[in-house]
């Protein structure tokens, strides 16, 4: 029997690497999915059947509460709250590890090697519980979404990290001095907090990339300390994931981790805040969409303001409308465009955007100077042109789409207010940018209108 | 060899692995995976299930476990089931359409 469960664990193992391998291509992913939850379903199974399992009331109990909260979160969830939902659910899978960890630190004093296991565990779940409740809080805006900073910030969160390491030491060699926990678990759990105050808007891909690696390696840790294989790997697996995510989401911005943990963009913000009132040209709807319909070709560069709007149901109209009348039309996706990795793919999906219209930078960026539009709809930081031009910007060196390189440039924007960074941005005074201000959803509307009233007399 | 050793050979696989298979994942789908590796590290409740199951578990014990059991649970369910219904909106371009 027992012979048998491990033959369980060990294809719930490779399972959940087939799922991942099928997340490469859209047309695989779902099988991906559906193999994941097999082997999730192997796993579970696996382990109420061990010996060790007695006792069954209290886990269907929660099984239940468990579905009964995480069903509705699926499906009733609106897709631009996709980020919120994300940190939410770090938050769950670190707090889970902590519990765990703390059961079987009360249960046995565990010594050497398995209690180091338990205090990683620990340490990464805790901190990575309220980092990720503090990211939702700044994502759902109940919190203060500009980063905070102030004197000192930098060495007060390293002491209390050290601090919470110390005891974590501590622990490891002497497990019996209960006293120290409490003190390790509120360092810990404080720590969490402190290190998402500094943290603004724009760096929160990052982040949450970075807090999935966190949450990964805490069950990882877990692993070690129950001796559990499986746990291991799957803890591997989205521990690898979420730093390689974050990676990316930091070449994209040409900044460091340390630069985004230890907020560079809050410092400078306060310098780099004051844009002088320049003479900028505007449009109305009607000239936006004379010019849009006498263009050839359209590139549309949809940023965090997009997903604000809710516009990604009127832009695909507007990309219909114009693809009608044999305009060629497609996205260009900066990887940082929005509030986590993907963000303004998954918006697109859900409003019936074909994903080949949706090009990766590094494919597009070519092929800006043969467009005749480029129409901004919400991005700011990622098309601008001082990221290339100006080395003392505070966005210098991070890679752009070269919007400005397109024969006219059209902004839709509210006002002439700075994005997150606080930076202004000399695409809006280039001589071929027509500022379209407005809500974007009301603005891209009317401009559909106006096309259909065209195409009409026409 | 020992387990904790045997422990660090497969941690040590199993992250190049994960290094190579994520990095051919195309960033259209970087929110979905996200979800799905969210849903994977839900493996958690394996451990919530041996805690909370256990004979000889305290009130504690058990009480920490029930809750890691319903956080994970709740991972798991929402993880996968958000992680389908995103990759469901994502269609190639229909036939037909230019």
């Amino acid at each position: 029997m027992e012979n048998l469960l491990s033959l369980f664990y060990i294809l719930a193992a490779a399972s959940f690497i087939l799922a991942i391998k099928w997340m490469n291509s859209p047309a695989t992913a779902r099988r991906g999915v559906l193999v994941g939850e097999l082997g999730m379903l192997l796993a579970v199974v696996g382990t109420l059947l061990r010996f060790e399992v007695v006792q069954y009331e209290w886990i269907f109990i929660a099984f239940f509460i468990g579905s009964a909260i995480g069903v509705p979160i699926a499906y009733l969830m609106p897709m631009t709250a996709v980020p919120q939902r994300t940190a939410l659910s770090h938050a769950f899978g670190a707090l889970a590890s902590a519990l765990i960890g703390t059961a079987e630190y009360y249960k046995q004093t565990s010594h050497g090697f398995i209690m180091t296991a338990l205090i990683i565990e620990m340490l990464l779940g805790f901190l990575t519980f309220t980092a990720s409740m503090m990211a939702f809080g700044k994502l759902q805006e109940v919190l203060p979404t500009r980063p905070i900073t102030y004197r000192g910030q930098n060495i007060v969160n390293l002491g209390i990290f050290l601090a919470a390491v110390a005891f974590g030491v501590g622990l490891i060699f002497r497990p019996e001095q209960t006293w120290m926990f409490p003190i390790f678990a509120t360092l810990s759990l404080g720590f969490g907090v402190l290190l998402i105050v500094p943290i603004g808007g724009a760096d929160m891909p990052t982040v949450i990339a970075l807090l999935n690696s966190y949450a990964g390696l805490s069950a990882c840790a877990m692993g070690f300390a129950l001796d559990n294989k499986l746990l291991i790997i799957a803890g591997a697996l989205d521990g690898s994931s979420g730093f390689i995510l974050s990676i990316i989401m930091c070449r994209a911005m040409n900044r460091s981790f340390t630069n985004v943990l230890f907020g560079a963009f809050g410092q400078l913000q306060t310098t780099a805040g004051h844009a002088t009132a320049r003479p900028v040209r505007s449009a109305s709807p009607e000239e936006a969409a004379e010019i849009l319909s006498s263009s050839r070709s359209v590139i549309m560069i949809p940023g965090y303001g997009m997903a604000v709007a809710q516009a990604q149901h009127k832009l695909r109209e507007l990309s219909d409308a114009l693809t009608k009348r044999g305009i060629d039309v497609r996205f260009a996706i900066h990887p940082v465009a929005g509030r986590m990795p993907g963000h303004m793919n998954v918006l697109l999906a859900e409003a019936d955007v074909p994903y080949d219209k949706l090009v990766e930078m590094d494919d597009i960026n070519s092929e800006f100077p043969a467009t005749d539009v480029a129409l901004v709809i919400g991005a700011n930081d990622v098309v601008n042109p001082a990221a290339k031009t100006d080395k003392n910007s505070p966005i210098a060196g991070m890679p752009i789409l070269d919007a400005h390189r397109a024969h006219t440039v059209m902004v839709i924007k509210r006002s002439m207010s700075p994005g997150f960074s606080g930076i202004d941005n000399e695409l809006y005074y280039m001589a071929n940018t027509l500022m379209l201000f407005g809500d974007a959803k009301t603005f891209v509307a009317s401009i559909v209108k106006e096309l259909a009233s065209v195409g009409k007399a026409g | 060899m020992k387990s904790y050793e045997f422990g660090l050979w497969v941690f040590m696989l199993s992250a190049f692995l994960g290094f190579e298979l994520i990095r051919r994942v195309s960033p259209l789908l970087h929110t979905p995976l996200m979800s799905l590796t969210n849903a994977i590290s839900a493996i958690a409740v394996v451990g919530a299930i041996l805690i909370t199951g256990a004979k000889d578990a305290t009130p504690l014990s058990r009480t920490l476990g029930f809750l890691a059991v319903v956080t994970s649970t709740t991972n798991l369910v929402s993880g996968y089931l958000i992680t389908d219904r995103m990759l469901r909106m994502f269609k190639k371009r229909e036939p037909g359409k230019k």
